[in-house]
């Protein structure tokens, strides 16, 4: 079969035009369905998430861990007796160890003493981001500073950086040492560094942190710290606060009311 | 050519002892057979073309990751407009592939690739049923 130059160009032209659409609707699958916009669960967003945290009224009922427990159960979080090799994203110590700075020798013992709520500060400035050589740990525009596990190679630099001790390493499989694994959240695997994560699961849920709900004398207040009609603005405004280590400039964004 | 019949006869017994294996397999039909895969029974349809899933699964659990934990997408609207939560327990694992062992492992034991260890941090729901009961 002999074919003319003519025609020979218009069965490319056509062929190709063919092909181009076809990739066309491939590339973006909603033109060629006519698609619907998702429907969205209520999601909580903010400017720049923040906690408040009322000591005293944290302090009102003696070796409560309510809030622990509950953040522990929903992430999965391992119980390790063993200090050198803990897990754990919140926890309780004495005022004058989560407040080192505030060296006031005479402090009333009953302060220094005082149990106070201590984890990741989720810093405006967090030194844990800028060391981490594969952005395992980034800071979210609404704030978080938040954790990809897939891709943490366990190298601890995070660890060094971060001056409230708010990060734990997995030396072992945590598996076997969680109580009641939940399906709910992943668990962590050996190697890998894991840390709070502000419940960023939960909030795209609609729902508050577990601890915050948790917490029977709402000693904890979660929100927006851009929104000035908001809890924690409220509280800030109408109290004396303080947060961990402000002098080495990370910014921190947990306030204690004292 | 004094030994034709000797060379002959040993080449056509070493030709026969080296494709034994294939041969064998081949007669009791095993490598004809693919896999046997439990499938869903309450869904017919996967979030992709079952041809993409086949060649393509990975590519797809990458995206649902990245854009999950990275972008804060929870999500994703299939190409038949269809939407699903990402989420690689909730909704692959509790709503369709509830036995990972019938479904993943069983392909890929069968073409000798590897599971990922994905099932090593997402906690695969039918272990708690059972530790459970």
């Amino acid at each position: 079969m002999i074919i003319s130059r003519k025609r020979f160009l218009q069965v490319t032209g056509a062929s190709l035009l063919v092909a181009a659409g076809e990739s066309r609707t491939r590339a973006f699958p909603g033109l060629a369905q006519g698609e619907a916009p998702a429907l969205r669960a209520a999601e909580l967003k903010a400017g720049r998430w923040a906690m408040v945290i009322d000591v005293a009224k944290c302090a009102r009922e003696e070796g409560c861990t309510l809030c622990v427990d509950a953040c522990h159960a929903t992430h999965n979080v391992p119980a390790i007796g063993d200090r050198a090799r803990e897990v754990k994203w919140i926890w309780k110590d004495s005022f004058h160890k989560v407040f080192p700075d505030q060296e006031n020798e005479y402090l009333a013992a009953e302060i220094r003493e005082t149990p106070v709520l201590a984890f990741c500060n989720h810093c405006d400035n967090p030194p844990c981001v800028r060391v981490c050589p594969t952005q395992a740990t980034w800071k979210r525009e609404d704030g978080i500073v938040m954790m990809d596990w897939h891709r943490c190679i366990g190298c601890r630099y995070c660890m060094a950086a971060c001056p409230y001790g708010s990060r734990s390493f997995n030396w072992a499989d945590p598996k076997p040492h969680v109580q009641k694994l939940t399906a709910a959240f992943p668990t962590r695997t050996k190697g890998v560094v894991e840390k709070c994560t502000f419940c960023e699961d939960r909030l795209g849920k609609g729902q508050l942190p577990a601890c915050v709900e948790a917490c029977p004398e709402k000693a904890m207040a979660f929100g927006d710290l851009l929104d000035p009609r908001s809890l924690v603005r409220e509280l800030l405004g109408s109290k004396y606060s303080i947060r961990r280590r402000p002098e080495l400039g990370t910014k921190p964004e947990i306030y204690y009311l004292v | 050519m004094r030994d034709q019949g000797l060379i002959i006869g040993g080449l056509a017994v070493f030709l026969g002892l080296i494709t034994f294996p294939i041969t064998y397999n081949v007669m009791s039909g095993k490598t004809s057979e693919p896999p046997k895969l439990q499938l869903p029974a309450a869904e017919k349809q996967c979030v992709a073309p079952i041809e993409y899933m086949k060649a393509s699964h990975m590519k797809l659990l990458f995206q649902w990751r990245d854009e999950r934990v990275r972008q804060g997408v929870r999500t994703y609207t299939a190409y038949d407009g269809k939407t699903y939560t990402i989420s690689f327990t909730g909704t692959c694992l509790s709503q369709c592939h509830t036995d990972k062992a019938e479904f993943c492992d069983r392909c890929h034991n069968y073409v000798g690739i590897r599971t990922p260890n994905c099932t090593d941090c997402h906690v695969d729901p039918k272990l708690i049923q059972r530790s459970g009961e």
